[in-house]
């Protein structure tokens, strides 16, 4: 234990997503030692992150204005939605460059165990998209794993409708990796989703 | 002993940091084990989808001060993604991990491991209805912890049955001697749904009919919620036959 204040931002630190007692130290210490350090920016970005920064009212993403810049960019195509647990999500995607249309950011994954069923989830909202008919696929990119895939499980038979493409992101292989580290999960999604590469 | 190893079922999970996990996994002989699963969440992990919920698995542990650490894993049970392929399936097998995770310490444990993998096998094959196997699971594994419950002879006198009258808080049918005015009574052909639940009686279980079922289910329900302090989470999501689509 350190004394007094330095403590408090010790345990502050330790109270973020992902940051052990060991890393808050560290950070606290940086913080305290470090004389270019520029906390006065640091306090008033978050101060500032806080009182701008909300949720797009289409898709659940961030935004710091009603709708977010992807749903109000008219070259994104409405007819693609991808389905994502959270808006990170939404920048890994947007990294790749390969997807044109508009998002949905569900808030998370379906996980009885937490107490999380579907109405905790954005799942009504998208519903409420695809309504006009705009809309004529849906990719659902929840994460690949268990909680993942349930969601995914749940939003196909809800969204099943004629006219409406719902597809799942490919899961398989990790690139890069080699064949025999695979686990029978992994390795029978990379059987189901074989592609052709002749024909 | 700092390594050792055993067979487990991955109960439930937590994020660690940036890539890792703690994981909380029912041993057949180590009881209920918590251990940090490191990089596992990293798509290039060597454990894969080894250490997800509802695996069972063949793992070596290093053992720790407060956490113990997941140092190799191999498959014995891939039950995760058939059991996620079905909603109703999906949500009966978080009330099973969540039953089990609640009913087992570090002690012996080998009963309610058995019974476990039994039942998420079960679901996985699609071999009864979801509902009625995680009403089953439930019976069972209340009865492995002491709580059997009694569905023909009167749990407070031992009188001979059959008795209608059914008091969770008793312990099941009572006599009507020893029932307390107003308690709530059971037919016949739900108490005998019970029974067969609860002795894994699978052909009488699944002639029962859709409104013997549901009873039978909130009776099951009650019962789970009473024994296990602060209730189970997960119940209220169960996806039951013909429910919510
Ligand atoms: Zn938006």
């Amino acid at each position: 234990m350190y004394e007094g204040i330095v403590q408090e931002l010790i345990d502050e630190l330790g109270r973020l997503p992902g940051i052990g007692p060991k890393s808050a130290q560290r950070i606290a210490f940086h913080i305290v030692q470090t004389q270019s350090f520029d906390v006065t920016r640091l306090a008033d970005i978050l101060r500032e992150v806080r009182d701008k920064v909300r949720f797009c009212s289409i898709c659940g993403n961030v935004s710091e204005q009603e709708t977010c810049s992807i749903c109000r960019d008219p070259r994104r195509s409405p007819a693609t939605i991808c389905v994502v647990e959270e808006a990170k999500d939404v920048v890994a995607i947007e990294r790749t460059r390969e997807f044109r249309g508009l998002y949905h950011v569900l808030g998370g994954a379906i996980s009885p165990i937490d107490g999380i069923g579907p109405d905790d989830l954005r799942i009504r909202e998208l519903v409420q998209r695809l309504a006009d008919g705009t809309v004529t696929e849906v990719i659902i990119a929840t994460d690949p794993n268990l909680e993942g895939e349930a969601t995914a499980t749940y939003l196909t038979r809800l969204l099943v409708q004629p006219g409406l493409r719902v597809t799942r992101l490919a899961s398989g292989l990790p690139v890069g990796g080699d064949l025999e580290y695979a686990d029978e999960v992994t390795l029978g999604r990379a059987f189901e989703g074989r592609r052709l590469v002749e024909s | 002993m700092p390594l050792y190893r055993d067979e487990a079922v991955v109960l439930r999970t937590h994020k660690l940091g940036e890539a890792d996990r703690i994981v909380t996994l029912l041993s057949r002989e180590h009881g209920k084990i918590r251990a940090v699963a490191k990089g596992v969440r990293r798509t290039s992990s060597r454990f894969g989808a080894r250490l997800e919920p509802f695996m069972v698995v063949d793992a070596q542990f290093y053992e720790g001060r407060s956490l113990d650490i997941v140092q190799q894993a191999e498959t014995l049970g891939a039950y995760g993604g058939d059991i996620v392929g079905d909603y109703a399936s999906y949500t009966a097998a978080n009330a099973m991990v969540e039953t089990a995770d609640r009913l087992t310490d570090d002690g012996n444990s080998l009963q309610q491991y058995l019974l476990l993998v039994g039942a998420l096998r079960s679901l996985a094959r699609r071999e009864h209805p979801a509902g009625l196997t995680l009403d089953s699971y439930l019976l069972r594994s209340l009865a492995i912890a002491g709580w059997a419950p009694s569905f023909g002879d009167c749990a407070v006198t031992g009188a001979p049955g059959p008795h209608s009258a059914f008091v969770v808080q008793l312990g099941g049918v009572v006599a009507d001697a020893v029932a307390p005015p107003g308690s709530p009574r059971l037919d016949a052909a739900t108490l005998a749904l019970l029974g067969a639940l609860l002795s894994g009686d699978w052909p009488v279980a699944e002639a029962a009919d859709e409104r013997t079922r549901s009873q039978a289910t909130g009776v099951i329900a009650a019962y789970a919620q009473f024994h296990l302090e602060r209730g189970l989470r997960s119940l209220e999501h169960v996806e039951r036959a013909g429910g919510p689509r």
